[in-house]
């Protein structure tokens, strides 16, 4: 962690593993789709709809997953002042907007067939898109603040006051009896789901993961790329030095 | 006279005096109220049905948009500074500009939602309910809002900024709210529950809110 205050030293690394991160990513996109649309049973009573499960479940999870690690990115800006932390915070925000959207669209697109409606204001399905709100009030807000130290502190802030509505939407299905089904993959008593339907759904959570984990790693190359962009353009600006330019126009 | 009850008389005495929003908020109020049944039609039947709902719509909106302004006049004029030099740790010092906020901005509200409470057709028991929840819950709206208000002090685009990151987390008070309303306006089944939770909704806000703020207000001072 420490090693990776560096941002070279961090942009190296993600040099290094980028490579074998997509091809992971790969591989597993295509085993996991594979079993979801070809290898894998319709459901008795979904019908083929039950596969739009493979993309809405693991998109779900990665909802949550974002924003977790938003806060612990944002813990890292606050307390440790980690130089990265801000960086990460700021890369995975519009991913888990992302993530968050195809799970609401994918239910959307389910529930239609299910449940006859396109939206029902059941609890995981509001506090869900309570979610995607507090993903785009994140950004609006970085997108607000000119100075990015500023900026980093703040929006770390926002999301760790944000974080409550996590347990909300885990809890959500739970705490209330809604229209949305309860937990069914990891619950007391093993899950209620075949393992003909269960390894497509893991094989598709760890490549949706993966990928996440993927873009992450090129929005964080990015934002620290645009970030020592805008340092030397600002330098730039307050020298007028010519040397400065012409390493802008090589970056 | 403490620091904490200082500061609160000096914030009520320039909402009164300086006429920074006092009683804006509550015409904002009347507004909104006013204009919904245009929106949906003379239907008495229908605003009877909704009226409580409209009252809590209205109370929202007209607490959030009102709250830009709590840290930004002390931050134009320096005073932040002084908040921060204070002895009073920093989160009282934001829950007494919060109170003080509440008192000339939330409680008229309050006051006056059973006379609003006539123009929507809402029956007596409803307009106690309206107004025994906007009671409980207003204070709750003012301290999540305080949390905008210190994200965004010193923004230019601050004031709509604030709505959009606030109303996502006055969600839960708006739907115990209006939930135990119902139930007391109905056959007062379920609302007990509701209300519990909007009480405790209320004072967790109370006691983390003017943290998160603190936190917020430290952040932005560079």
């Amino acid at each position: 962690m420490i090693a990776l205050a560096n941002p070279a030293r961090f942009a190296a690394l993600a040099r290094r593993l980028s490579p074998w991160l997509i091809g992971a990513t790969a591989v597993l996109f295509a085993a996991g789709l594979w079993f979801a649309l070809v290898a894998s049973p319709a459901d008795y009573q979904q019908g083929e709809t039950v596969r739009i499960m493979y993309v809405h479940v693991p998109a779900a999870w990665l909802s949550l997953m974002a924003w977790t690690l938003m806060s612990l990115a944002s813990l890292g800006v606050l307390v440790w002042r980690h130089p990265l932390a801000d960086v990460a915070a700021e890369a995975a925000a519009p991913l888990g907007a992302a993530f968050t959207f195809l799970a609401l669209v994918t239910g959307s697109l389910w529930g239609k067939p299910m449940w006859g409606a396109w939206w029902v204001w059941d609890a995981r399905l509001t506090s869900e898109l309570v979610l995607f709100l507090m993903y785009l009030g994140v950004i609006a807000l970085r997108g607000a603040l000119d100075e990015p130290a500023r900026a980093s502190r703040l929006v770390a802030v926002l999301t760790l006051v944000g974080f409550v509505n996590i347990p909300i939407v885990k809890f959500s299905v739970d705490w209330w009896n809604t229209l949305h089904q309860g937990e069914s993959v990891f619950r007391m008593g093993g899950s209620t789901i075949d393992s003909s339907m269960l390894i497509p759904l893991f094989l598709c959570a760890v490549a949706f993961t993966l990928l996440f984990f993927t873009l992450w790693l090129v929005g964080m190359r990015t934002a620290l790329i645009q970030r020592r962009l805008r340092g030397l353009r600002l330098r730039a600006a307050a020298e007028g030095a010519p040397g400065v330019s012409t390493a802008i126009e090589a970056t | 006279m403490t620091p904490f009850l200082a500061l609160l008389r000096r914030d009520l005495r320039l909402a009164v005096r300086a006429g920074s929003g006092f009683g804006l908020s509550l015409l904002f109020f009347v507004s909104v109220v006013v204009v919904t049944p245009f929106a949906l039609g003379p239907d008495l039947a229908l605003l009877g049905r909704i009226g409580p709902a409209i009252l809590w719509l209205a109370a929202l909106l007209a607490t959030l948009i009102g709250l830009d302004r709590l840290f930004q006049a002390d931050y134009d004029d320096g005073a932040l500074d002084l908040l921060f030099a204070m002895r009073l740790p920093l989160p009282l010092a934001v829950f007494a500009k919060a109170l003080a906020h509440w008192l000339v901005t939330g409680l008229p509200l309050v006051v006056v939602s059973p006379v609003l409470g006539l123009l929507v057709n809402a029956n007596p028991q409803a307009m106690a309910a309206t107004a025994l929840t906007l009671l409980v819950g207003t204070p709750a709206l003012t301290m999540l809002g305080a949390i905008g208000a210190a994200l965004t002090v010193g923004l230019r685009r601050g004031g709509l900024l604030l709505p959009v990151l606030v109303l996502p987390l006055a969600v839960p008070v708006l739907i115990f709210a209006v939930g135990a309303t119902e139930a007391m306006a109905g056959d007062g089944s379920g609302f007990a529950p509701a209300f519990m939770l909007l009480v405790g909704i209320v004072l967790a806000s109370l006691v983390l809110a003017p943290v998160a703020a603190a936190a917020a207000l430290r952040a932005a001072q560079t």
